[in-house]
C-alpha cells in the first residue's frame, strides 16, 4: 500500500534559517532518504520551490484560467513530499515521524487510492 | 421454529456477537464486510438450526458460516477480487485462526486487537468511543445515538466515516508494539472509562443499556489488565470501575430518585466487587508511579471501606485529592478536593476554596459547583444563601433525578426557615 507524505512548513520561519542550519538540514534529509531507500519504503520524493512560485490552473466553460499563487493560502505551505510503500498506517506514521521537517512543520499522511484495473 | 431456539439464538446474539465480529474482522480484514457476515451467519442459523438442531460449538459454527458467506459475496463483487485472493492465500492461517477461536485466549486476543484499532489516534476521539461501543460491545447505532443524545443519522455518519478511514488508510488490526504501547494504552483506557461513565453517570435513558455499558467497560478493563498486568493504571481503572459499580443498586431508589453517598444503604453495596477492587487498588498503589485512575480508585476504596458516612477517612481522601490535583489537575478535581477539605477542616475552609474556584469562572455552568456551595452554606446555617445557591444549581442541572433532589433540598430549607419565622418576627 502506498502513502503520500506531504511535508508542510512555515516558509517565513524557514527563510530565517542560517546557512549552516540549512546545510545541516539538507544532510539530515539525505540521510533519511537513503535510509528509507535502503529499507525498501521509498517510491519517490522531492523538495519544492516556495509557494510564491506556484501557478494555479482551472478550466471553466472550456476556457483555461491560470492564476498566480497556490490553490489555498495556509499558515504552513507544502514544501515537499515522499511517496512510500508501507504495510499499514502505523508503518507509514512511523516513517513520517522520522522526516526531519516533522520537528518544525507538519506531515500529512494520505493513503493513495488504489483503482482496480 | 420453536420459541426455545428463538431464545437461544437471541441469547447467543447478545452475548457472543461482539466476539464473533472481532474474529470475523480479523479473518476478513474489513469492518463492514464482517458486520454483514455476522448478520448473514445468524440468519442462516435461524433456518438451519431449526432443521438440524444447534451445533456442538455454536460460536465456531457462526464464525465459519459468516466467513464463507462473506467470501461468496466478495467473489461476486469486482471490488473485492484481490481481497478474496488474499483471504484464500491465507486459508491455512485462517484455519489456524479457527483453531485459535476454540480457546478463549484466541478470542480475547481478537477483541483486544479490535480495541486498539477502535482507539487508534488516527480516529477522532468522539468516534473512538462510538466505534468501540458499536464493534466491541455490540450496541446498535440507535442505542449509541440515544446514549450520546445525538440524532441517529449523525451517529451513523460518524461510524461510517471511521470504518471508512480504517479501510482506506489501512489502520492495522493488531496489538501495538511495546514501543508504542504506553501511549496507545492511555487512549484505550480513556475510551473504556468513557464507556463506563456513559453507563454510570447519567440516570436518564434506557436502564438496561446503561447497565450493559458498565458491564462491558468492566469486561474490557479486565482484558486490558490481562494484557498489561505490569501497567498499574490498567489495574487502577478496573478497580475504579468495580468500586463505583458496586454502589449501583444503592444509589438510585426503585422510583429513580438519586441517593447521596452519605444516605446510601451500605448493606446493599456489592461486597465481592468492593473486595476485588480494593485488592487491585492496593496492588497498583505499590507501583512507583501512581496514576490518576489508581488515585481515584483509592478514594473510592476509602468510601467503600467506611461502615457509615461519619466513619469515612476524609483526611486521607483530602490528601489523595491533593495528590490527584498534582498528577492530573482539573477544575472538577479541585471541586472534589474542596468538598473533602470541608469534611476535615469544616465548611468555612471548604467555602473559601470553592469561592476561589468559582471566581475563576471555569465551572460557571457546572451545577455541582453551585450544589456543593449550597450544601456547605446549609451546614453553616446560612439558609438564605444556601437556598439561592441551590436555585442556581437547579437552573443548571439537566438530569431529572438531580433536579428533583435539588428541589427537595430547597423545599426542606424553606420549611425550616418558616418554622423559625414566628420567633424572628
Amino acid at each position: 500500500m502506498q502513502y503520500l507524505l506531504l511535508i508542510y512548513h512555515n516558509e517565513q520561519e524557514s527563510a530565517t534559517r542560517s546557512q549552516s542550519d540549512t546545510v545541516d538540514m539538507r544532510g539530515e534529509y539525505r540521510t533519511f532518504t537513503d535510509s528509507i531507500a535502503k529499507s525498501g519504503h521509498y517510491k519517490g520524493g522531492n523538495a519544492l520551490q516556495p509557494a510564491n512560485t506556484a501557478t494555479t490552473v482551472r478550466v471553466r466553460g472550456g476556457k483555461r484560467q491560470a492564476t498566480d499563487g497556490p490553490f489555498a493560502e495556509t499558515r504552513e505551505q507544502l514544501g515537499g513530499y515522499y511517496l512510500v510503500d508501507a504495510n499499514d498506517l502505523d508503518e507509514a506514521l512511523g516513517i513520517a515521524e522520522r522526516i526531519p521537517g516533522a520537528r518544525w512543520g507538519s506531515i500529512e499522511v494520505r493513503p493513495v487510492l488504489q483503482i482496480p484495473s | 421454529m420453536t420459541a426455545g431456539l428463538d431464545q437461544e439464538i437471541g441469547r447467543l446474539y447478545r452475548t457472543e456477537s461482539g466476539r464473533i465480529l472481532a474474529t470475523l474482522i480479523r479473518l476478513l480484514g474489513d469492518f463492514d464486510v464482517a458486520e454483514e457476515a455476522l448478520q448473514d451467519a445468524f440468519g442462516v442459523a435461524l433456518e438451519q438450526w431449526a432443521r438440524e438442531g444447534v451445533p456442538a460449538n455454536p460460536r465456531t459454527w457462526l464464525v465459519s458460516t459468516g466467513r464463507n458467506r462473506a467470501i461468496d459475496r466478495m467473489r461476486r463483487d469486482a471490488r473485492f477480487v484481490s481481497r478474496v485472493e488474499e483471504i484464500d492465500a491465507g486459508a491455512l492461517t485462517a484455519d489456524a485462526g479457527a483453531d485459535a477461536f476454540e480457546n478463549e485466549s484466541g478470542i480475547e486476543d481478537d477483541r483486544l486487537r479490535l480495541i486498539f484499532t477502535c482507539c487508534h489516534p488516527a480516529i477522532a476521539p468522539e468516534s473512538q468511543v462510538a466505534l468501540t461501543l458499536r464493534t466491541i460491545c455490540g450496541l446498535t447505532t440507535e442505542e449509541i445515538a440515544r446514549s450520546f443524545l445525538v440524532p441517529v443519522s449523525t451517529m451513523a455518519q460518524r461510524l461510517v466515516r471511521a470504518t471508512g478511514k480504517i479501510r482506506a488508510a489501512r489502520i492495522p488490526y493488531r496489538i501495538p508494539p511495546s514501543s508504542e504501547l504506553p501511549e496507545r494504552i492511555d487512549a484505550a483506557l480513556a475510551v473504556v472509562y468513557l464507556v463506563f461513565t456513559e453507563g454510570y453517570a447519567a440516570t436518564s435513558g434506557d436502564a438496561l443499556i446503561r447497565r450493559e455499558l458498565c458491564g462491558e467497560a468492566i469486561r474490557l478493563g479486565r482484558l486490558l489488565v490481562e494484557l498489561m498486568p505490569s501497567v498499574s493504571e490498567t489495574s487502577g481503572l478496573l478497580a475504579l470501575m468495580l468500586l463505583h459499580d458496586a454502589r449501583r443498586d444503592a444509589r438510585i431508589t426503585p422510583e429513580g430518585e438519586l441517593v447521596l453517598l452519605e444516605d446510601q444503604d451500605r448493606t446493599r453495596w456489592n461486597r465481592s466487587q468492593i473486595d476485588e477492587g480494593t485488592r487491585l487498588v492496593e496492588a497498583s498503589l505499590r507501583s512507583t508511579r501512581v496514576g490518576p485512575y489508581a488515585i481515584q480508585a483509592a478514594i473510592a476504596a476509602l468510601h467503600a471501606k467506611a461502615v457509615s458516612a461519619t466513619d469515612t477517612d476524609w483526611r486521607q481522601i483530602a490528601a489523595l485529592y491533593a495528590l490527584l490535583l498534582e498528577r492530573a489537575p482539573s477544575p472538577v478535581v479541585e471541586l472534589n478536593h474542596a468538598v473533602a477539605v470541608a469534611m476535615v477542616d469544616g465548611p468555612e475552609r471548604g467555602l473559601l476554596l470553592l469561592d476561589a474556584l468559582g471566581a475563576r469562572g471555569v465551572l460557571r455552568d457546572y451545577h455541582l459547583l453551585a450544589a456543593a456551595r449550597a450544601n456547605l452554606l446549609r451546614r453553616l446555617g446560612k439558609t438564605d444563601a444556601a437556598i439561592r445557591a441551590y436555585e442556581e444549581a437547579l437552573g443548571l442541572a439537566t438530569l431529572e433525578p438531580e433536579r428533583r433532589f435539588l428541589e427537595r433540598r430547597i423545599t426542606e430549607l424553606r420549611l425550616h426557615d418558616s418554622d423559625r419565622a414566628p420567633a424572628r418576627s
